[in-house]
C-alpha cells in the first residue's frame, strides 16, 4: 500500500480517532501514516454491531412477551453472548439459561445479581427492568 | 497525589503489544521501532482456530498468541521483565501507584470494554488490550495507549475494573516492566533468528496455522451457504478480524515489510528489502479481498463464496511462495 492509498474517507464507529497504518512513501520506505478509516471497516464494524443489535432487540421482545428475563436482554445490549457471560461470571451456561427464565430471575438473591451487574457495567437496579 | 515520568514519549502504533514493546523499550534506552518489536518477537503468523469462538464466529489471529511479542523482547535484548499479577483488586492498584512514584512507566494489561476514551462503538470485551501507564493526576491516570494518536486518561475506578475484568485471558490486575536491559542495539544474529522462526511458523506442518491455515479458512469460506443471510456475517467477521482488530491481516503484512526493510539495513542482506516489496504486495491482495467481501456484504455484487475462497486461496500461494523465498534470504 502506497501512502496515498491510506484510507481518509472516514470511519463513523472509529469516533474522530485516527488509526496507525503502514504504508509505503514515494521513497520506498514503508512509514507510519494516521488513518482516518474507510468504508471497508466502517462496513464489517456496523455489521457485527448490527448482529448485536438485533439479538438485543429479539431478546426485549422475548421479556416484553414475559418469555425471558432482563438479563437476556442486558447480556446482549452490553456485548456479550452466553458463552461470553458465562467466562466473565464463571457461571455455568446452563445456570445462566435458567436465570433467563423470568420466574427464577425474580428469584435471585442480591450476590448473583450483583455479579451479573458488575461485569456488564450497569447497576442492580438497571439489570432488574428494560431500559 | 500527581506522578508523571516527564521524559516519556508517547507514540502511535498500528497495534497495542508491539507498540508497548517499542515504547518501553525505547524508554529504557533501546531505541527501537515497533515493526522491529513486532519482527523481532517473530510474532505475524496465521492461525484459524475454530474451536476459540469469538462472539459465535471462529478465531482467526493473523499474529502470535498475546504476550508473545513482550516475551519475545528478553531474549534479543538479554533483559528481565518484572511481570505481576494480582487475586487482590486493591492491592493491584496500589502496586501501580508505587510503581508511579518510583518514577517508572508501567505496562498493564486491559479490557477495551472499561477504557472510557475507547469510542462506544469499538468497546468490546477484548480483554488483552496493552498500554503503558506513565501518570497520575489526581484520580485520573495518564495513559499511553498505543492505538490512539495522542496520550489519554482514564479515571481509577475504570482502570481497575479493565484491568480485572473476567473472562477469556482475563488480566488478572497483570503489570509489568524492564527489570534490567542488558543489550541495547539489535544484532543481526537476532534478526535473523526471528525470521527463521516465523518462517517455520508460516510454513509448519499444523494444518491450522500458517499457510496450510489460510488454506483451511479458504476452504471453509467455500462452503458457506450462500442462502444464509450469517454467512454474510461470517466474511464480515474475516475481514474484521483482518481490518480491526488489532490492525488485522493486511495492516500485520505491511507491518512487518517495514520490518524486513530494517532488518536488510541491519544484516546487510539487500534481499530482505526486495521481499518487503512482495510482502506489501501480499497486504494489498489482503486488501482486495476485503473490498471484495464488503461488496458482497453491501450486494453490490452478488454474494459468491467461491469467489472468496479463490482469493483467499491466491493469498496462501502467494504467502506460500514468499515464505520459500524468505527462508532461502536468512539461511
Amino acid at each position: 500500500m502506497d501512502v496515498g492509498d491510506v484510507p481518509q474517507e472516514g470511519n463513523r464507529t472509529m469516533g474522530g480517532h485516527r488509526r496507525a497504518m503502514y504504508a509505503r512513501d514515494v521513497d520506498g520506505r514503508i512509514v507510519i501514516v494516521p488513518s482516518r478509516g474507510g468504508e471497508v471497516d466502517e462496513t464489517v464494524t456496523l455489521q457485527a454491531l448490527d448482529l448485536i443489535r438485533e439479538m438485543t432487540e429479539a431478546a426485549k421482545a422475548r421479556v416484553l412477551a414475559g418469555e425471558s428475563s432482563p438479563l437476556e436482554y442486558w447480556m446482549y445490549a452490553q456485548r456479550l453472548d452466553l458463552p461470553q457471560l458465562s467466562q466473565v461470571t464463571g457461571f455455568w451456561q446452563w445456570r445462566i439459561r435458567r436465570h433467563f427464565k423470568p420466574e427464577r430471575f425474580a428469584m435471585l438473591s442480591a450476590d448473583i445479581l450483583l455479579r451479573y451487574a458488575d461485569v456488564m457495567g450497569i447497576t442492580v437496579g438497571q439489570l432488574m427492568k428494560l431500559p | 497525589m500527581n506522578m508523571l515520568v516527564e521524559s516519556f514519549q508517547h507514540r502511535h502504533a498500528a497495534h497495542c503489544e508491539s507498540g508497548v514493546a517499542s515504547s518501553m523499550l525505547s524508554h529504557h534506552g533501546a531505541k527501537i521501532s515497533e515493526a522491529m518489536a513486532f519482527g523481532l518477537s517473530s510474532a505475524m503468523a496465521f492461525a484459524y482456530l475454530p474451536f476459540v469462538k469469538f462472539a459465535g464466529f471462529p478465531l482467526i489471529a493473523f499474529r502470535m498468541p498475546p504476550k508473545a511479542i513482550l516475551r519475545g523482547m528478553v531474549k534479543p535484548f538479554k533483559m528481565r521483565f518484572h511481570f505481576e499479577t494480582f487475586r487482590d483488586q486493591i492491592k493491584g492498584m496500589a502496586r501501580l501507584d508505587e510503581m508511579l512514584a518510583q518514577g517508572r512507566i508501567v505496562g498493564i494489561q486491559t479490557s477495551a470494554f472499561w477504557l472510557p476514551y475507547f469510542p462506544a462503538d469499538m468497546r468490546f470485551h477484548f480483554n488483552a488490550h496493552n498500554l503503558i501507564v506513565f501518570g497520575k493526576e489526581g484520580n485520573d491516570y495518564l495513559i499511553s495507549d498505543p492505538v490512539a494518536e495522542d496520550p489519554q486518561r482514564c479515571d481509577a475506578e475504570n482502570l481497575r475494573k479493565a484491568r480485572f475484568a473476567t473472562g477469556l485471558m482475563a488480566p488478572k490486575g497483570l503489570l509489568y516492566y524492564p527489570e534490567e536491559i542488558g543489550q541495547k542495539t539489535v544484532t543481526p544474529a537476532a534478526v535473523l533468528r526471528a525470521i527463521r522462526k516465523t518462517v517455520r511458523i508460516m510454513l509448519g506442518p499444523v494444518p491450522i496455522v500458517g499457510v496450510r491455515g489460510i488454506h483451511m479458512v479458504a476452504n471453509r469460506v467455500g462452503k458457506l451457504d450462500s442462502a444464509d443471510k450469517l454467512s454474510l456475517n461470517y466474511v464480515g467477521h474475516i475481514v474484521r478480524m483482518q481490518e480491526e482488530i488489532g490492525t488485522g491481516g493486511a495492516g500485520f503484512r505491511f507491518l512487518y515489510a517495514a520490518f524486513l526493510q530494517e532488518a536488510a539495513d541491519i544484516t546487510g542482506r539487500q534481499e530482505l528489502k526486495v521481499l518487503a516489496e512482495r510482502l506489501n504486495e501480499i497486504g494489498d491482495g489482503w486488501r482486495e479481498f476485503a473490498l471484495k467481501a464488503v461488496r458482497m456484504i453491501k450486494g453490490r455484487e452478488p454474494f459468491a463464496p467461491s469467489r472468496l475462497a479463490a482469493m483467499l486461496h491466491t493469498q496462501a500461494e502467494h504467502e506460500g511462495e514468499f515464505f520459500r523465498a524468505l527462508k532461502k534470504a536468512v539461511a
